[in-house]
Formats: structure tokens, C-alpha cells, sequence
């Protein structure tokens, strides 16, 4: 229970400051090899509640970002846990690079929910509050047995089962040979031992290659609209909204505890900066005009850029599309219904073939288009996954992640040559891990195997 | 009427060992036995030890239980299995010589102070609003006693099958209790029906053992007991020998008569212990199967045929055993046989072994579900503690999964129950690393001595060896042994590659190649005992493995030690899955831990007992 956790805790679009929470007893710990602070001060005790100016520096020493960090001693901070919270402004890509950095030195992802919780079991939070978490937790297994969620667990349960099958094959003839160590059961070599462990070894990091494009689906793609006045950004919103197949629902926040809203267009979930201050308002975005514009997109995975078609190409547009050098982006050709005036050619001589589309809001004419690229966007990168599995839940990639440390050292082991009794801690390490997404318990497993596969006893 | 503090019925592995814990310990104890010929008898394989149950006997002694001495003095052959698959598993096995060990028991238990040894058959268990007031004999004696430990073995409503011959029997023709059974379930107490079987005994003289593969103990004279007081013994060999397709033949052609398949067998039977007829089935494909002959005794010519269990008419066990080589001529003494019995649902038992609604009530050993001597013995142990603790108004051992594999063992029947007599093995332990067979005077006599089992001979033997060994490790990580020409060359000389910088003697024995024995020679150390050095390299060597397991421990205890109240309704907490709420409710596990165990308690149905938990303790404070 007790580990250490993190997670962004700030939503896209509310400002270009990025919160990264971690809580737990290896907070401080965590925070301190992460962070330098200017002058001869360190986080601690003697700093507690005070914000600190430095950097945060990855392993190798280099400069990922310039952030204030404040550290809240425990029982005063959110969770009632030691917190440490890194504020920074180098955008979404700092801040998953600092996100990784805290996994690396010893954090794990947050589950949903998960700060709220701790913050109730410390008593931080009121008793009102107890069943409401309790419900997430509920409605979270139960989400979890649902329409494509649970199709996807179930590949992922598959592709898991294939590697817990091969693994626990080698740790029951282990096992067998341990304890029946007088039945003519055949010796385990090392060789096969370090092939078998290798095998899964490279599944498992196929897998976690998979993590990324699982965690857009799961927590959906961070994405901006941008464009100057009357491009018809709100339109195409509109458009897409209108589309029967997008579900528009307030969830709790996934690496967050806030509400926030996500768009489900054909199974493609979009974070939209924004989005409810659009829908309200008639025309937010618009009134946020360049310069915020550009805040905006330092937070997000995907820019859509909105140009209007029938027009030639203002000063404004040349500078958001000068914005977009060096990001994730597509470029909308919009008012396609219209006589164009914009040169396609060579916006996509500059952007790319097909990262430039023309399309209507008004007449809908190319919406399909737009839908079919956002969902090549959104799974490409998992394609290249057995069966395109993704690893979508936060706690899957985490247990993954100790699978392959577990099983990197079980390798380690078995190249050595050391004793079974040595090798056994993590394949079995490894095993309980896999097992835990799965839901599989091992111990009763193994021992029902040992009997089903091996002839033994008086 | 004659007043007890402790009553134990049966006086097997299980209840001679309740019996010595609870006399020693200051009871006024009364042993009954159906007879006084079977006290700690060994019904099945003239055997103590193996992989996990070696572990158990070195635990039993290290708290200060008997079984180890015993088997020590018993042993006519001794071996350390797995020598070559690390210190976690090493196991140690010993054939006893089975009238030794009774007879030497029987003499132990009749000599104990306080204790009272009495043939008897106890029909019934008095209780009286739900709390133990004693039990009554066949004999309409009457003892009277505020706990008492049923200890009955495969005693309980016994029935004995080979072929079409079947007869109500404890093991080898003993009366079985027929009236006891009746007696529990009118306290309300649950019973299971289990099963488990015997091979045949056949006579020495009729074998002939060149065509067989002989089997020797080892040279070095070990001991279950951390006294170690065996200094050499006399061994004899066992021999290999097996089974072929003319055997398998003779065997399925007959499988109908078997007690398995005709109808008279109604227990669940163990998977680890399969009669022959049972391999053959379901290991069809094999073409063979190992046979062990091992000598019953000294004094006797019967030998026992370990791998050959069968409840097969007697002359088809004859028939097939004649197709094995050695055995051509062989002379069948006993036939081997399947039995019945009844036992407890270990879920009614708290984990001190004592029934949850009946106070002062306890129950160990096979009567629990378990199989053998070791894991009866072991539980024998706790029962006895905890009756007497109960009566002294002490708080209940309870033996961790961390802390010992008589932990394990209580903890999976009380939280996982059984559903065919269970077996302890090493891969049962979470921990392996850390229980290791030879550290079990270290991990739990400090334990033993709290108790008050730990006499001053062992508490004085077991802090020397302690104290030496804390004064090595010391003295190594702080001895350093720098990178000159010299060290240099004594570590080619080792075998192990140069240093760099200077290290502590301590870092180097964590080199496979480098032994205590070796370093001291090279850097002029101290001789130690051979058990002190053992055990400076087993910590050396293991340090980063033993690391990582007391982690994982300690991430475990955070929930070991969060206690869930006996009030709760399980079935109330409408977030729970409806399968966790009445394993939970069935259970009633007294830790999250514990019940994070049960199978069909997800990680979530976790969270939300916290949950539950914490919101409870929030509204009374209110």
C-alpha cells in the first residue's frame, strides 16, 4: 500500500503551469535526486512548505526542466502523505519526461483516484467523500468488464497468459526437481532456463513499448484547436460533436482528481483544451487569440491547426503554422465546400502528404477523412504490438515495468549459474507481477501444476 | 472426576508433541491413546524429513519441541537433499527406525512430569455454552479439563479398503473412534472425509538386492536437532528398483477391484501421495515408475515399498510386485491398503489452532487435513502452546509466514482451508530465502525461549553460536584487504579475479569461488564451527537475495498489521464482490493481510475494506 506515487495533477488548458504530484515515503527521497535547487538549499524537513527554485536533472545529469518545487511534510499536504510537487513550464513533454524520471527513481503511476484516496485513509478528506471513492473503485472494475475496455483486457490477458505459461512451465519443473528431489524428474540446464526467461523478457518489453499508445487511449490524447478568429474551429468542433458516434462525458481525471472532460469520437478519446469553455461560450478559443494559443500547445500531444480555405493565407496563420515546427501536428484545410485559395501543395510540401486535409465543417464533406487519420494517429504506434495489444491501465504498465526488472535479474541469475533457491525470487518475482494483471494467483497454480505434470509420491 | 488443564486425544506425532508442549510448560496434562502400542507411530513410510518437512522437524526443535531429538536418535540413514540447488532448499531426510522411534517416545512421553498417558477410546467431547468442560470415555469416565486438542490422526471413524476387504480401522487394524464423530457435529463442528493411502511391507530375506540400485546416507553425520547430539551413527542402505510394463499391465487389468474405483473408497485422496493405480491412470504414457525399499527397522525384516501405495486385493499386489526386478520372490508381510477418516474444515480454526466458537477447543494434525508426521508434529507444538497460553491468559502464537514454515503451514489451512490432506513443500513459502533450514535455531529459539520451551542447555548453545556469528560478520565488514602485490596473489591463488580498491572481508565472501575456510586460510581468520561458517557465507553469498525478501516482507507486514474487527457483515458491504464477501464472511480472516490471501479477494475488494475501515473508525469517533 505504502509505495510511492505520481502523476500529473494539473488538467491541459488550465494555464501553462504543470503540476507533478508525488506522495508517499520515498517522496522526499525522489524529489531530492530529481531536483536542484539554486543556491546551497535542498528539499526537507527544514524547507517544509517553502517553494524552491532549481532544475530538474534526469539520470545522466542533463537539465530537463526549470521548475519551483515546494515539499509538504506529512500529515500537512493533500494526501496526508510526504508530498513533493514539482511545478514547471516546459510543457507536456517536460513534464512526462520529469513523470518518468520519478518512476525511475522508485515512484509508480497513480491509479485513478488514487491521491483521493490516500488523502481519506490519512484523514484528509471528509467522511462524504469515503463512498464516493469507494464508487470509483467499484465503477472502475466494473468499467472494466465493458464493451471495448474489456475486449482489449482480454488481448492483453491473453498475450500475458502466453508468457505466464512458458514461465511457470520452467518454475514447476524447478519446483518439482526442489521439492521431489529423489523422483527421476529431468534436470533443468541453464541454458534452457536463460531461454526461456529471455523469451519472456522480450515480450514484456514489447509490451511496454505498447504503454504509451495505451495511455492515450486510456487517458485520452491531449489535444488543441488552433487557428485565428473565424476559421471555424467552434464549427468543426460542432461537427465532430454532432457525429453520432461521439460520446461526450465528464470523467474523473486519470492521472488527476479532477473532473475533466473527454471526447470519444469513434473510440478515439480526445482531451480538448478547453472544450467546455468552447461548447459554452460559442467561441472561447477565439478569444484566446495567438499568443495563448501557443501556451496551450506546449501542453499538448496533438495541435490541430485550423486554416480557412477560401482565404489566402493571413500573417496570423503563417505564425501559428511557424508554431508548429518540432511538434505533433495535422493541419485542417477548412471551408473545402468553397472555392480554395490556400496552395495544398505546398503546405504539404512542408507538413506532409497526409498531414494536411481539406475538409467542411459546414457540409461535413471530409469529416470521415479527419476521423479515419486521428485513429491511424492514435493506434500506429501500437500496431507494431503481437495482436495490437495495448497496455492501457497505468497499474498494467507499473507491473509490467517490475516484470522486467524481475526478470532482467532472473536472467542475470541464471547466466551466473547461481542456485535454484536464487533464480526462483524472480522468476517468481516476475510471475506474481504478470499474474497481478491478470488477476491469477501463483503459489496454488504452481503446486496444482507440479502434481498435474510430474509423476511423484509414494 | 479428574481435573485437567489440557486434554489430548490421540497420541501421535500430533498429540505427543501437544502433550510434551503443555506439560513442559506447566500443564497438568492427560495423553489418550486407543492404544498405548501406537504412541507416535508411524502408520506410512519409516521416514522424518525431506524437502520443507525437514524444515518443519528443525523448526519443531528449535522452539523446543521433540521430534528432532528424536528422529536424530531413530535415524538409521541420513541425507541432505539439494546440495546443489542453493541453501534455501537444502532438505534434510532421515529413515527412522519406526519401533525405535515409538518405543523412545513411548519412553519420553511415560517420564514426562505432569503428564498422564492413559489407554483410552473418547466417545464424546463435553461442552457447555460453547466453552470445553472435558470429554468422556467408552469407559463412562468422565476428565474434566478447560481445553483439549483432538489430535486423531486418520483415527477418526477410520476405514481400512484393499480390494473387496474393507473394515472400519484406525491404521494397521487399530480400533477406530466410532462415536467421536458424532459427538463434534453436535458441537457444531464441521467434518470432511479425506483418504490416504500405505504401500505393502514385504520380507528383507526374500529380496534380492543385487538387482537393485543401492542407496547410502551420507558420509558427514548430520542432526535435525540444533544439539546436534548424534555423533555417529550406523547406517543402512535403502534400494531403487522399478516398475515395467508387465507391472502396469497386471495393474490395470485389475483396476476394478482397486478400493479407488469399486466404490468403497468415499474420501478425497491426496495428489502427492497417488497409489500405483492412480500413476498408471493418469500417467499413462509413463513406462515406468521408481520404487524405494526402505528398512522399517534394525530389528525387523519388513521393508516398506515407497512409490507403491495401492488398495489393491492382496493378491494382485503380490502379482505385480513379482514382475519387479528383486522382488520376483518377494513375501508380502502387510498388504498396503487405502483409508477413510474424518477430519476437520480447517477454516473453523483460529490460527493458534483453536476452533472459533468453541473455546478451548483445539485441533492438530491430520485431524486438520494435513498428511505427515512433520506437519502433525508441528502443529502438535502450537496447539500445546496456545492451550497452555489460553489458560495462563497469555496472547496466542502465532507463527508468521516470515518467520517459519510452520507459519505457511497454519496460515494456509486457516485462511485457504483444504480440500485433499496437505502437504507442506518449499514452494508453499513465499519466503523461501529466509526459511531456511539452517538458520531455523536463529530465527525462531529466541521464540522457543519466550515460550518457555527452550531449556537452558540449548538457550546457552544457541547464544554462543549466535553470539559468534554476530561478532564474525562484524568483524569481516570491517576488516579490509587492500589491492597489494600480496592479496593479489592469494586471490589468483583462490581462484577469483584481482580488486581494484581495498574491500571488506565481508564483500569478498560474497564471490562464489571464496569460502570461509578458504579466506581464513589466505588472510589468517579465526577458525569457526563448521555451523558458524555456514552460515557467515550463506549470509555473504545471499545478502542481495535475502535483501529483496525482507522487503517484500516488510511491505506485507503493513497489512499484516492492520487488523480487521470480528464484527464485521462482510455481506453488507455492498462494494464488495458478492464471491470476496462470503469467502470473507466464511473465513473471518483477523488481518487484511490475511485476507488478502483468500482466493476470490481481489486488490480491490482490498481497497475498499480500507475503506470501509477507515470510515468505521471516523464514525465512532464522532
Amino acid at each position: 500500500m505504502e509505495d510511492t506515487i505520481s502523476a500529473i495533477a494539473t488538467a491541459l488548458g488550465l494555464g501553462a503551469v504543470g503540476i507533478i504530484r508525488i506522495s508517499g515515503p520515498q517522496a522526499v527521497d525522489i524529489g531530492c535526486r530529481a531536483f536542484r535547487a539554486l543556491g546551497s538549499k535542498k528539499l526537507g524537513v527544514q524547507e517544509d512548505h517553502r517553494l524552491l527554485y532549481g532544475h530538474i536533472v534526469d539520470n545522466a545529469g542533463q537539465v530537463i526542466d526549470e521548475v519551483l518545487t515546494v515539499y509538504m511534510a506529512a500529515p500537512h499536504s493533500y494526501t496526508g502523505e510526504d508530498v513533493v510537487e514539482i511545478q514547471c513550464h516546459g510543457g507536456l513533454q517536460a513534464m512526462e519526461e520529469i513523470l518518468k524520471l520519478t518512476y525511475q527513481l522508485g515512484a509508480r503511476a497513480a491509479e485513478p483516484g488514487e491521491f483521493t484516496k490516500r488523502a481519506f485513509l490519512n484523514g484528509r478528506v471528509d467522511l462524504a467523500q469515503a463512498e464516493a471513492v469507494m464508487g470509483v473503485i467499484e465503477a472502475r472494475s466494473k468499467q472494466a468488464l465493458q464493451g471495448a475496455l474489456a475486449q482489449q483486457r482480454g488481448a492483453l490477458s491473453r498475450a500475458i497468459s502466453v508468457m505466464r505459461t512458458q514461465l511457470k512451465d520452467l518454475v514447476v519443473r524447478l519446483e518439482a526437481t526442489i521439492d521431489y528431489p529423489e523422483e527421476d524428474i529431468e534436470e533443468v540446464t541453464y541454458n534452457s532456463a536463460c531461454e526461456v526467461i529471455a523469451q519472456s523478457l522480450q515480450r514484456v518489453e514489447q509490451l511496454l513499448s505498447t504503454a504509451h499508445t495505451g495511455k492515450i487511449v486510456r487517458e485520452g490524447l491531449r489535444t488543441v484547436l488552433v487557428g485565428r478568429p473565424n476559421v471555424g474551429k467552434s464549427s468543426l468542433l460542432n461537427r465532430l460533436l454532432q457525429e453520432e458516434r461521439a460520446i461526450v462525458s465528464a470523467i474523473p481525471g486519470t492521472t488527476r482528481d479532477v473532473i475533466q472532460e473527454q471526447i470519444l469520437i469513434d473510440g478515439i478519446p480526445l482531451l480538448l483544451a478547453d472544450t467546455a469553455g468552447i461548447r459554452t461560450t460559442g467561441d472561447h478559443i477565439e478569444q484566446i487569440g495567438v499568443a495563448r494559443s501557443r501556451e496551450t500547445m506546449e501542453q499538448a500531444q496533438l495541435v490541430v491547426a485550423v486554416l480557412d480555405g477560401s482565404m489566402t493565407l493571413q500573417d496570423e496563420d503563417l505564425e501559428i503554422l511557424r508554431a508548429l515546427k518540432g511538434r505533433e501536428s495535422v493541419v485542417i484545410v477548412n471551408k473545402g465546400d468553397l472555392h480554395l485559395q490556400v496552395d495544398l501543395q505546398a503546405l504539404k510540401a512542408e507538413f506532409g502528404e497526409n498531414r494536411v486535409l481539406v475538409l467542411s465543417a459546414k457540409t461535413a464533406a471530409g469529416i470521415e477523412t479527419f476521423i479515419q487519420w486521428l485513429k491511424t494517429y492514435v493506434y500506429a504506434q501500437g500496431s507494431a504490438a503481437e495482436g495490437g495489444v495495448l497496455v492501457q491501465n497505468a497499474r498494467h504498465a507499473h507491473l509490467l515495468q517490475d516484470a522486467k526488472i524481475s526478470l532482467d535479474d532472473a536472467l542475470l541469475a541464471a547466466h551466473n549459474h547461481l542456485p535454484y533457491d536464487c533464480i526462483e525470487i524472480d522468476l517468481r518475482g516476475a510471475l506474481d507481477q504478470l499474474g497481478a494483471i491478470t488477476g491469477e494467483t501463483v503459489s496454488e497454480e504452481i503446486i496444482n501444476d507440479i502434481f498435474a505434470r510430474f509423476c511423484l509420491g509414494k | 472426576m479428574e481435573q485437567y488443564d489440557v486434554i489430548v486425544i490421540g497420541a501421535g506425532h500430533a498429540g505427543v508433541e501437544a502433550a510434551l508442549a503443555a506439560a513442559r510448560l506447566g500443564g497438568k496434562v492427560l495423553l489418550t491413546t486407543v492404544t498405548l502400542d501406537n504412541v507416535a507411530f508411524m502408520p506410512c513410510n519409516p521416514s522424518v524429513g525431506g524437502p520443507a518437512k525437514g524444515h518443519l522437524v528443525r523448526e519443531i526443535d528449535a522452539l523446543g519441541g521433540q521430534m528432532g531429538l528424536s528422529a536424530d536418535e531413530a535415524c538409521i540413514q541420513m541425507r541432505m537433499h539439494n546440495t546443489g540447488k542453493g541453501y534455501a532448499v537444502h532438505a534434510l531426510r532421515a529413515q527412522a527406525d519406526k519401533p525405535f522411534y515409538h518405543n523412545l517416545m513411548k519412553k519420553i512421553v511415560e517420564n514426562q512430569e505432569n503428564l498422564d498417558l492413559k489407554q483410552l477410546m473418547i466417545d464424546e467431547v463435553i461442552v457447555e455454552k460453547n466453552e470445553v468442560k472435558g470429554v468422556k470415555a467408552e469407559t463412562g469416565e468422565v476428565f474434566a479439563a478447560p481445553c483439549v486438542i483432538l489430535a486423531t490422526g486418520t483415527y477418526l471413524r477410520g476405514k481400512i479398503v484393499y480390494g473387496e476387504v474393507n473394515y472400519d480401522s484406525g491404521p494397521n487394524g487399530t480400533r477406530a473412534p466410532q462415536k467421536l464423530s458424532a459427538s463434534l457435529l453436535h458441537i457444531g463442528v464441521k467434518l470432511m472425509r479425506f483418504k490416504t493411502g500405505t504401500p505393502a511391507r514385504i520380507d528383507a530375506r526374500t529380496l534380492d538386492y543385487s538387482k537393485m540400485e543401492p542407496q547410502y546416507g551420507d558420509a558427514q553425520v548430520y542432526n535435525f536437532s540444533f544439539l546436534n547430539k548424534v555423533k555417529t551413527r550406523e547406517q543402512v542402505p535403502c534400494y531403487l528398483t522399478y516398475t515395467n510394463p508387465t507391472t502396469h499391465k497386471i495393474i490395470r487389468d485389475n483396476l476394478q477391484r482397486s478400493g479407488m474405483f469399486n466404490g468403497y473408497v468415499e474420501g478425497v485422496g491426496p495428489r502427492y501421495c497417488p497409489s500405483i493405480e492412480a500413476k498408471i491412470v493418469r500417467f499413462a504414457d509413463k513406462d515406468r515408475h521408481q520404487l524405494f525399499l526402505e528398512p522399517e527397522g534394525l530389528d525387523t525384516n519388513e521393508v516398506y515399498v515407497q512409490g507403491m501405495s495401492s488398495s489393491l486385493p492382496a493378491d494382485i499386489q503380490i502379482e505385480f510386485m513379482h514382475t519387479i526386478p528383486g522382488l520376483e520372490k518377494c513375501q508380502m508381510m502387510r498388504a498396503g491398503y487405502a483409508i477413510d477418516y474424518d477430519c476437520l474444515d480447517p477454516l473453523q480454526l483460529k490460527a493458534s489452532l483453536e476452533h472459533k466458537q468453541i473455546s478451548g477447543l483445539f485441533s492438530a494434525g491430520q485431524s486438520n487435513g494435513t498428511s505427515g508426521y512433520e506437519e502433525a508434529a508441528a502443529q502438535g507444538l502450537m496447539a500445546g502452546i496456545n492451550a497452555m497460553r489460553k489458560l495462563q491468559g497469555k496472547q496466542a502464537i502465532v507463527i508468521g509466514r516470515s518467520q517459519g514454515y510452520i507459519g505457511v503451514l497454519i496460515d494456509d489451512l486457516v485462511t485457504k482451508g483444504t480440500h485433499e490432506p496437505y502437504r507442506m513443500m518449499t514452494s508453499r513459502a513465499e519466503y523461501r530465502l529466509l526459511l531456511r533450514q539452517d538458520n531455523a535455531d536463529l530465527r525462531l529459539t529466541p521464540l522457543g525461549q519466550e515460550i518457555g520451551l527452550v531449556n537452558s542447555e540449548r538457550w546457552s548453545s544457541f547464544t554462543a553460536k549466535r553470539d559468534l556469528l554476530e561478532r564474525t560478520l562484524f568483524s569481516l565488514g570491517q576488516t579490509y584487504v587492500a589491492p597489494t602485490e600480496e592479496n593479489q596473489k592469494k586471490l589468483a591463488e583462490l581462484g577469483t579475479s584481482a580488486i581494484r580498491s581495498k574491500i571488506s572481508l565481508l564483500e569478498l565472501l560474497k564471490r562464489q569461488q571464496i569460502s570461509y575456510a578458504k579466506a581464513a586460510q589466505a588472510f589468517g581468520l579465526p577458525e569457526l564451527p563448521a555451523v558458524v561458517a555456514e552460515q557467515v557465507e550463506i549470509q555473504a553469498k545471499y545478502d542481495g537475495y535475502i535483501l529483496k525478501q525482507r522487503q517484500e516482507v516488510a511491505k506485507a507486514l503493513k497489512l499484516e498489521n492492520k487488523l480487521l474487527p470480528e464484527s464485521i457483515d462482510y455481506r453488507s458491504i455492498k462494494e464488495l464482490s458478492t464471491e470476496a464477501a462470503e469467502k470473507l464472511a466464511t473465513v473471518r480472516p483477523v488481518s487484511l493481510g490475511q485476507a488478502s490471501r483468500i482466493s476470490g479477494v481481489s486488490p480491490a475488494d482490498i481497497s475498499v475494506l480500507m475503506i470501509y475501515l477507515e470510515a468505521k473508525r471516523r464514525k465512532e469517533e464522532q
